[in-house]
């Protein structure tokens, strides 16, 4: 095996279809991981914004599940949820937790104090000036949380390689590393960045789409 | 501006009956003030900061609660109500305006609308009917964000925002505060002209004694502590302040001051000579009384351009736009005579050139018609409007 060259072209052509399925698992295990976290981090987020006194202990919460290296998650978890998908899932949605909740505060805490009276002295009830007012006008905070989380997990998703899971982890790790096959880890590490660029450039679009009154600047 | 075409509801009775407010342990921010608007009048709430001037106002849509007393609209006390049911039937129009910055003009115009549920069709109507009553072309901002727009525009957006369900009360916390001083002078000149319409009942807010002499039918000077030191007309409060606190805060210049009572409207207006963009120049030569002598150049639409000397007029040709020196800002018959005057000092010819809404020529004013006023002791209030 040491005697192969740094770089086989051949290799990713005859295994065109093996890459495309890793590539196709890893964006399966990133959108889960990000739907997931989103599902958790809203409701959460919701929380704290109204009982101030629980962000403290949230955000520690969260800030500890952040720090756990990757590695003793897995051990911690294999107990409980075995080697498979729930396993990795619970550990990539706990890494985007911090992120998310955290953007989706400041996002809410962001709305000028102002605009929430205005809201307020019109007539609408908390969920109206929460949903018509705060969170449209939280938008691009909460979006730039979703896009750090969103490159970070496809980042981590190759890790998930070590418990049978990976996308392209199985390609940098199991084909590539285990083997000592440059190819594959050359090529592995490409496509994930390359993921995570479109990934962020898409939610760029979509922030976009969101926020159409941002484009128009402070003109006038 | 354009007409209103749908009936507007005129203003509410609303009254505070012994309301004293305080938070926590801390002195009352309000202390059993006791005052009653009548219906279509504007109150001015001022005074130095802390005399829970905008705790008074909000204690009308229920963003402050009475610790004690009460808060009526037309003898029902706002306690009775829903807070959300109320608030959709009272007018706000807050500092800086508060439109919401992720929503079209037509939008924040049908926020309450929306909130009242109302069909897609009569929001849209509204919307152009509101947007025309500010003097906005419906077609040309609908579509815009905030962003895009000038204090001037964001601010009459404010009142379309605020007039959208047609209440009979508005709440307006320093609604002119975020707008350049001359631009403020046509805005308020606007709304009064609105008002005088549309007759809704108005708490307005201010720090300003100037402003709340301008815009108010009863002002209510406040200590602080939200103590009650006078509640009375302007001229009254100027004639007659109730205590050294309101005198010393209505000011020094009480004589100089009273000159804001009195309007433009209310002093007779001369014809200036005028000349109109395209005619010979000997034509207007001919009507001016030399070269030293100055006439008012028009464009085409009566619009005044600024001020020639018959010495411009040498030679043959046509007068051009380009003959006018700028004079001083143009006056409207809501002006007072204290802006008048001091648009006046500052203008090289010492005339006003008063205009209407469609900035059309109406006349000139004189410093002399200013100064006879003064010399009579008192400045001139509406009723004693003189003519000629």
């Amino acid at each position: 095996m040491t005697d192969q060259p740094f770089f086989r072209i051949d290799w990713i052509v005859d295994n065109a279809d093996v890459l495309a399925q890793a590539v196709g698992e890893h964006i399966v295990l990133t959108l889960i991981a990000m739907v997931g976290g989103i599902a958790v981090a809203i409701p959460v987020t919701l929380l704290i914004h109204r009982r101030r006194r629980l962000i403290g202990p949230v955000l520690g919460f969260t800030g500890i599940l952040y720090a756990i290296p990757s590695l003793a998650l897995f051990a911690l978890l294999i107990p409980i949820t075995g080697l498979g998908l729930a396993t990795a899932e619970i550990a990539l949605i706990s890494y985007t937790l911090l992120i998310l909740i955290r953007n989706g505060l400041a996002g809410l805490d962001g709305v000028e104090p102002d605009i929430v009276e205005a809201a307020t002295g019109m007539g609408h009830t908390g969920r109206q000036r929460l949903w018509r007012v705060e969170l449209p006008l939280a938008t691009p905070v909460i979006m730039a949380g979703v896009r750090v989380a969103t490159v970070t997990t496809i980042g981590l998703v190759a890790v998930t390689a070590l418990i049978g899971q990976g996308g392209l982890g199985f390609v940098i790790i199991t084909l590539g590393i285990r083997r000592q096959f440059t190819t594959a880890i050359l090529v592995g590490v490409a496509l994930s960045v390359l993921l995570a660029i479109i990934a962020d450039r898409g939610l760029v679009l979509v922030e976009r789409a969101l926020t159409p009154w941002a484009r128009h600047g402070e003109g006038g | 501006m354009a007409e209103v075409n749908a009936a507007q509801t005129a203003g509410s009775v609303v009254a505070f009956e012994h309301v004293t407010k305080r938070y926590d342990d801390g002195p009352p921010a309000v202390t059993d003030l006791s005052l009653e608007i009548g219906a279509g009048e504007i109150c001015v709430l001022v005074g130095p900061s802390g005399c829970g001037k905008t705790t008074t106002m909000k204690m009308v849509n229920r963003l402050v609660e009475p610790t004690s007393g009460r808060v009526t609209i037309d003898g029902e006390d706002v306690a009775a109500l829903p807070a959300v049911e109320l608030r959709r039937r009272i007018g706000y129009v807050i500092q800086q305006v508060g439109l919401f910055p992720h929503l079209t003009v037509g939008d924040n115009v049908a926020v309450v609308p929306r909130l009242l549920g109302w069909k897609p069709a009569r929001i849209a109507e509204r919307v152009d009917e509101l947007l025309e009553l500010v003097g906005l072309d419906p077609a040309g901002y609908r579509s815009r964000y905030p962003a895009a727009l000038s204090g001037g525009e964001r601010q009459r957006i404010g009142v379309a925002r605020a007039m959208a369900a047609d209440p009979t009360v508005l709440l307006m916390d320093e609604p002119f505060g975020a707008v350049d001083p001359i631009r403020r002078e046509r805005l308020q000149n606007e709304f009064l002209r609105l008002q005088a319409r549309l007759r809704k009942t108005i708490v307005f807010v201010t720090h300003d004694v100037d402003e709340a002499i301008k815009m108010a039918d009863r002002i209510a000077i406040l200590q602080v502590g939200g103590i009650l030191a006078q509640y009375d007309s302007p001229d009254r409060l100027l004639a007659a302040p109730a205590s050294e606190f309101v005198e010393r805060f209505v000011g020094a210049d009480r004589g100089l001051k009273r000159l804001s009572l009195g309007r433009v409207r209310d002093l007779g207006l001369d014809a200036p000579v005028t000349v109109t963009v395209g005619e010979p120049r000997s034509a207007a030569r001919a009507r001016l009384d030399g070269a030293m002598s100055w006439a008012l150049l028009l464009d085409g639409s009566r619009r005044p351009l600024g001020w020639l000397q018959g010495a411009d007029l040498e030679g043959d040709g046509a007068v051009a736009a380009e003959l006018a020196v700028p004079g001083s800002a143009l006056l409207q018959p809501e002006s007072t005579l204290r802006d008048a005057l001091s648009a006046m000092l500052a203008s090289s010819v010492q005339l006003g050139v008063v205009v209407d809404e469609h900035e059309e020529l109406l006349g000139v004013l004189s410093v002399g018609a200013i100064s006879a006023t003064l010399q009579d002791g008192t400045a001139p209030t509406p009723q004693a409007a003189t003519d000629g």
